[in-house]
This record gives C-alpha cells, sequence and structure tokens, in this order.
C-alpha cells in the first residue's frame, strides 16, 4: 500500500474481503500462508482477444480466463472480433453466460463499433450498451472512413460509450510485417510506419473532440503517437491510451532471427519508441498496461514470416515478464506497475476491483517474487503458446488468484 | 575437404568472415577451370543429392544451381512451386518433411518469404543455399558478383561500387552490401528516394545518392538493378520513360564513372530502362561473365558445403 508491502493478513469471507489486520483471530474455513509472497489487486486486462465464439481452437472462454486467472488477472475485457463479430445483443450474451458459467476471470464485452467491424455502418451498440458492454471497438480493424469514424465517435458519445481505436491507416500499413526501421531494411520484410499509427491518432483526437466523445487508444507503441496524446492531454480532452507489456520490453531488433511470435500489430518499435514508452508509463502519461493477448495455432504460426498471423499471447507472461525486465532492473516501481494494472485500467473503464480494502470484493492475486517458473509450451493455461518469451524463466510465480473471493487458479 | 565450411548453411554473406569470403572465391576459381574443359564434370559428389526448392519462379537461378549440382556429380530433384502441392496448401513445413524422408543432402531454397531457408534448415536440418528470399538476401549473387569484380581487378578492398536502381526491392543490393563492405569496398547506392529503404547509411555502412551523376562519379564498378513495371501501380514512380530519363546507365551518364569502369548487372535487364545496349554490350560490360562465375559460385559452395575430396 502507498507503494510499500505491509505484511497483514487477510480474511476473506464469501465474495468480499470482510478484514485486513496485522493479526486476525477469527477462525477461518481454510488458512493459506502467503508467506514470502506479495498480494495484490487482481489485474484488469483491457484489451484481450479470447476467440470465442468462432475460433476456439485457438481459446475458449474456458481456457482463456484460466489462462487470465494464471497470470494474476481477475478481470478481462474481451475484444468483439470473434466469428460472428461482437456487433449484437445476443453475441455480447452468449459471452456473459459462457463467462459466468465457466469463467475463471470475470469478463467484460467490448463490442464492435460498426456492424461485423466491416467500416460500413454503426453497430447497435446503444443495444449493447443495455446488455453491459463497457466500451466500443473495431480492434484488429480501424475505420478507415473518416465520415463514419465521426458519425460513430457522436454515435457512442450519445450513450456515453468510450471509444477504443486500433490505429492504422491501411495504406500506410501496406502489406508490412514488423516495423519500418532498421531490422526490415535489414532483412527485406516490408515495413509498416509508425506514421501508420501516428496520423490515425492525430485524426480520432480531432474527430472526438469535435463529437465530445470519449477515446482510448489501444496499444501505443510510437514516441509521435505518445506526443499526440500528451497534447490532447494537456488541452484536458478525454482522451488515455493503453501499452502492451511486448511494446515496454522488446523492441523492431527481436524480429531479426524471424520468429513468428515477434509479429504483432503495432509491430515491435524502434529502441527509441521503446524508451519513450517506458518514460510515458513512468510519468503517467500512459493510463494503463493491457497485454492484447491474442491466441493463434501453432501452426498458424509454423511458417513463413509474411504468410504468419499477427499477435501473441499475453495473459501468463505479463506480470511476470515486466517484473523482470522493468522492476527488477529498478526501471520501474513496483508499484507502477502493479496499479498500472488494476487500480488504472479499473477507473479507466470504471470497474470494479482494482483495490485492495475492506468490503471491497476479493478479487486479489498471491505472487511470490522470489520464486522461478518458466514459460513452456505445457506450462502455459491458454490453448496456444504463441509467445515471444515461450522457454524463457522468470523470478516470480503466482501463487494464487481469487475472484470474488473463489479461488480461480493454485500453483501445484 | 575443409572442415570449416562443412554442413554450413548460406543463409546471408553475414555469417561468413573475410577471409572465408576468399577463401570461397578461390574455389570458386578452381570450378571456373571445371567449365572450359570439354567434359564439364568431376565425381566429387557422387552419392550425394540436392534439392532446389522454388517456392518462386526462376529459370536461370535454378539452372545454375542444378547445373553446378550436376557438374559436381551429384544427383539432383528439383521442386516448384507452381506445380507442386505447395499451391494446394501444404505448408513448406510439410513439404520440407516430405522431401527430407527421400534423403536429400542439400537444400538450395529460392522463396518470396525473407526467413524461409532458415524454416527450411530447421525442418529438414540439412544445410541451405539461400538462392533469394524475398527482398532479403541473395548471398551466391552477391559471392558471384563479387568474384567478378574480383577477378577483373584482383582485390576488392578500396574500390568504389556504385549500384543504381530499385533498392528498396532489391535482395541483390542487400546481400551484395555486407560482402562488398566486408571485403573493403566503397559502396554507394543510387535510385529515387521512392525506392530507397530507410537507414541504409547506418544499416550498411554505404553511401546514399540520388543524383546518377554524384552517384557514378569516380566509380571502379557500376551496377544496374532491373526496374519493374509493378513498382508504378504502387505508386513508387511514375514511367518507366522518367524512370530512365534520370537513372538510366548510358554513354552519357556513365562519364562520371572511371574510364575503365566495370559494368554489371544481375539480370534479366531491361535494356532501354535501366540500361542502354551500347553500355550492356561494351567491353566494360561482365555481365554475361556474371552467369558463368554463378555456377562456379555455386559448384563452389556445394562442394565446401558437402565435404567434397578435391
Amino acid at each position: 500500500m502507498d507503494g510499500k508491502l505491509l505484511r497483514k493478513e487477510m480474511l476473506i469471507d464469501g465474495r468480499k474481503i470482510a478484514s485486513i489486520a496485522k493479526q486476525i483471530d477469527d477462525r477461518a474455513d481454510r488458512t493459506i500462508d502467503a508467506a514470502g509472497a506479495a498480494i495484490f489487486p487482481g489485474f484488469i486486462d483491457l484489451h484481450a482477444h479470447l476467440r470465442d465464439p468462432g475460433q476456439t481452437y485457438k481459446e475458449d472462454i474456458v481456457t482463456g480466463t484460466r489462462s487470465a486467472a494464471k497470470g494474476g488477472y481477475t478481470a478481462v475485457c474481451a475484444m468483439p472480433n470473434t466469428d460472428p463479430v461482437t456487433d449484437n445483443i445476443a453475441s455480447v450474451e452468449y459471452i456473459q453466460l459462457r463467462a459466468k458459467e465457466l469463467g475463471s476471470a470475470k469478463v467484460y464485452v467490448i463490442g464492435a463499433l460498426t456492424k461485423q467491424s466491416k467500416g460500413e455502418e454503426i453497430s447497435e451498440m446503444a443495444t449493447m450498451k443495455s446488455g453491459g458492454i463497457v466500451a466500443v471497438s473495431d480492434d484488429g480493424n480501424c475505420v478507415q472512413n473518416s465520415r463514419l469514424m465521426l458519425s460513430c465517435l457522436r454515435y457512442a458519445a450519445n450513450f456515453k460509450l468510450p471509444v477504443i481505436v486500433h490505429p492504422e491507416d491501411y495504406a500506410l500499413a501496406g502489406k508490412g510485417q514488423i516495423h519500418a526501421g532498421k531490422v526490415a531494411t535489414r532483412i527485406g520484410l516490408s515495413g509498416i510506419p509508425g506514421l501508420a499509427e501516428e496520423v490515425i491518432i492525430a485524426r480520432d483526437i480531432m474527430l472526438a473532440e469535435s463529437a465530445g466523445a470519449r477515446l482510448h487508444i489501444a496499444h501505443i507503441s510510437t514516441e509521435r503517437s505518445l506526443e499526440l496524446v500528451r497534447s490532447a492531454k494537456k488541452r484536458g480532452l478525454p482522451v488515455t491510451c493503453e501499452v502492451t507489456p511486448h511494446h515496454l520490453v522488446l523492441a523492431e531488433e527481436a524480429c531479426s532471427s524471424f520468429n513468428t511470435n515477434t509479429k504483432m500489430k503495432p509491430p515491435l518499435r524502434s529502441e527509441k519508441d521503446r524508451q519513450a514508452c517506458i518514460s510515458a508509463l513512468k510519468e503517467g502519461l500512459i493510463d494503463c498496461i493491457a497485454s492484447d493477448h491474442a491466441p493463434h495455432a501453432d501452426f498458424e504460426k509454423e511458417r513463413e514470416f509474411d504468410h504468419a498471423p499477427f499477435g501473441i499471447i499475453g495473459f501468463e507472461t505479463a506480470f511476470a515478464i515486466l517484473y523482470d525486465k522493468l522492476v527488477q532492473t529498478k526501471t520501474i516501481s513496483l508499484k507502477t506497475l502493479v496499479d498500472n494494472l488494476s487500480s488504472k485500467p479499473a477507473q479507466l473503464l470504471n470497474l470494479p476491483g482494482g483495490i485492495i480494502k475492506e468490503g471491497a470484493c476479493a478479487d486479489i492475486t498471491i505472487i511470490d517474487l522470489n520464486s522461478n517458473s518458466s514459460f513452456t509450451e505445457d506450462s502455459f493455461l491458454s490453448k496456444s503458446s504463441n509467445s515471444p518469451w515461450l522457454n524463457e524463466s522468470v523470478k516470480s510465480r503466482v501463487k494464487y488468484t481469487f475472484m470474488n473471493g473463489r479461488i480461480t487458479y493454485q500453483d501445484s | 575437404m575443409n572442415p570449416q565450411f562443412l554442413g554450413r548453411n548460406v543463409f546471408d554473406l553475414d555469417d561468413y568472415s573475410h577471409d572465408e569470403i576468399m577463401y570461397i572465391l578461390e574455389a570458386a576459381k578452381g570450378m571456373k577451370e571445371i567449365n572450359t574443359r570439354e567434359y564439364k564434370k568431376i565425381p566429387t559428389l557422387r552419392g550425394k543429392t540436392v534439392c532446389t526448392l522454388f517456392v518462386e519462379n526462376s529459370t536461370r537461378t535454378r539452372m545454375s544451381f542444378e547445373l553446378a549440382a550436376n557438374r559436381l556429380s551429384a544427383d539432383v530433384v528439383s521442386f516448384q512451386a507452381n506445380v507442386s502441392a505447395l499451391q494446394k496448401g501444404e505448408s513448406l513445413q510439410d513439404t520440407v518433411y516430405t522431401l527430407n524422408a527421400m534423403g536429400i543432402d542439400l537444400y538450395c531454397i529460392r522463396h518470396s518469404s525473407p526467413g524461409s531457408p532458415q524454416l527450411v534448415n530447421k525442418y529438414s536440418q540439412k544445410p541451405v543455399i539461400n538462392g533469394g528470399d524475398g527482398r532479403h538476401a541473395h548471398p551466391t549473387q552477391a559471392l558471384l558478383d563479387i568474384y567478378s569484380i574480383w577477378e577483373k581487378r584482383g582485390d576488392i578492398k578500396g574500390l568504389k561500387i556504385s549500384i543504381v536502381g530499385d533498392i528498396l526491392h532489391s535482395r541483390v543490393v542487400r546481400s551484395n552490401l555486407i560482402g562488398m563492405r566486408k571485403l573493403g569496398a566503397k559502396v554507394t547506392v543510387c535510385g529515387p528516394k521512392t525506392l530507397m529503404p530507410s537507414n541504409m547509411e547506418s544499416v550498411y555502412d554505404c553511401k546514399v545518392e540520388y543524383d546518377l551523376g554524384k552517384a557514378l562519379s569516380g566509380a571502379d564498378v557500376v551496377m544496374g538493378l532491373r526496374m519493374q513495371l509493378e513498382r508504378m501501380s504502387e505508386g513508387l514512380f511514375p514511367s518507366l520513360e522518367e524512370y530512365s530519363k534520370h537513372y538510366v546507365l548510358s554513354k552519357d551518364t556513365l562519364k562520371y564513372a572511371k574510364g575503365n569502369a566495370l559494368i554489371m548487372h544481375p539480370g534479366p535487364m531491361n535494356r532501354g530502362v535501366e540500361i542502354l545496349p551500347e553500355i550492356a554490350d561494351s567491353k566494360q560490360s561482365v555481365i554475361v561473365e556474371q552467369v558463368a562465375n554463378g555456377v562456379a559460385i555455386r559448384m563452389a559452395l556445394m562442394f565446401l558445403i558437402l565435404g567434397g575430396k578435391a
């Protein structure tokens, strides 16, 4: 608390945290000795692809939320690029129902911004809002038509729905595979320039301002994108952004061995961009960390680089990798990391959780910060193992995750 | 047999040192002599099997690899994507597993995807010679280019080499830059800005010029590159005529280069677009010899990698 770890005992009663104290004398049905481990608020992921319905060979709601729980997450927001696209109330309810019955984490649904995310007509977002969606997005796709985007933003503002944008100008991105930088020049893969992201962010900030809409920028990745967000915030606009663990830890050089698990959108950028993301996270310009968990089957990733799909999994690696690469190296504080994984995403979409206090829902994760674990195809609870950190070892280990007072993950 | 080369891959020239490149050139010199004999064949790789795996069309490079293998007495099998299962959706992985089961000792691959030679090696656990992977690399072309210069000039070090054309899409340039810089040449690349990759100077320690006269100034070697029509529809340049007006290698533009400058082109040429016949067919041109040297270089690599007996 307040950036310091305190030695305390916690009593969970039902779905709530009943008390936190130096010593609790009440008798419990079950006692867990978390000595040597730290208790954090359950992590909340604003950006995940659960692939359910439609692509359940990559992931489904059961495995996706189990994977999330193993990574310390108690809530995830499901992006709507399912098959069919989550652009209607029935699809929203399907996900909510499956998650409620079988999920190991809370699943909040993000509805499509346009019908089938085709970028042609506005989705029935007001109806989906009454069904409980927390935001709208065409993530994975990006509305190219500026007039339609303005209309979407105005309509979303009407119903007080935040709009999450995956900023990508298709013409500028072209057939790009990795960042249009030194590595692309050297290894001959076509490049996705930072401009492809930046011009859409600039456009959407202007459109959102005109529409009076709440804009959230997904997976921001370049220095100039961050400058655009900075100037928008300076003018008091309700613009926020998230960054992924991989854009904080890896840069374009990681792609030079043609590992398809380094292929995602936006691509791993230059080292300078990576450093800019870290600085922006530290100063609070970036509002939270989101995993962009994007499972793909091994047969899809195991092929020529430019034929492999974009995306990597992220639930199980997010905390551990960031803890090793940024906290252990004293680049950021543990508090910054945990806040950006819990309280800050909760505030951003006004979700419950993200806090440990008496009376709050018992969404917590217990992590041993002095225990090794490793990521292997067998260790991942996700159906997929498309991670750039496959076969890497880390210096922490999630021991337990509780969602609404129920154990959703337990280290064996 | 030189154990240093045994079983090695040739993905690109960055895996090879200055001395190793020189060793390959020397070996190719011996091979070139074989190619001038009446009976152009030695038994050194008898019993070995070489597979040319071409997932992108190329008649000339494939023939060069196959001739090289034949002249060393290796058995050669050829797999071409346009007549193969790859178009029916079989993965590269399964294709290689299938070929490998037939007992291939060495693969020569051409593929439109950068990095695919590495995949073929991963799946086959056999040495792979890259015959061109997308825009990434074309190391045998670079070696034959370097050989052609070395043969004429004796030493590459200190030579000024100017390469003109569509640098962006050229694997030939990328591999040549690595090899030529290793051997101490000063390389200038030249072409319109829309066909120039970013960060060339820092990635390759070369010079970038957009003006042909400046690029050719004082050059010992001038290499033209094929200009492809499809770049027009990609919005990268307006017309072949306008390109030619500014970047064609002609008597007129070559006056900036040294009087005895070598003229090179990896082929196939667009006569009248990037190079005029008066230059392509001039006495200084080594364009046809480059093709002959290509067979020698590929023989040398196969010989070294498969451990042929001299």
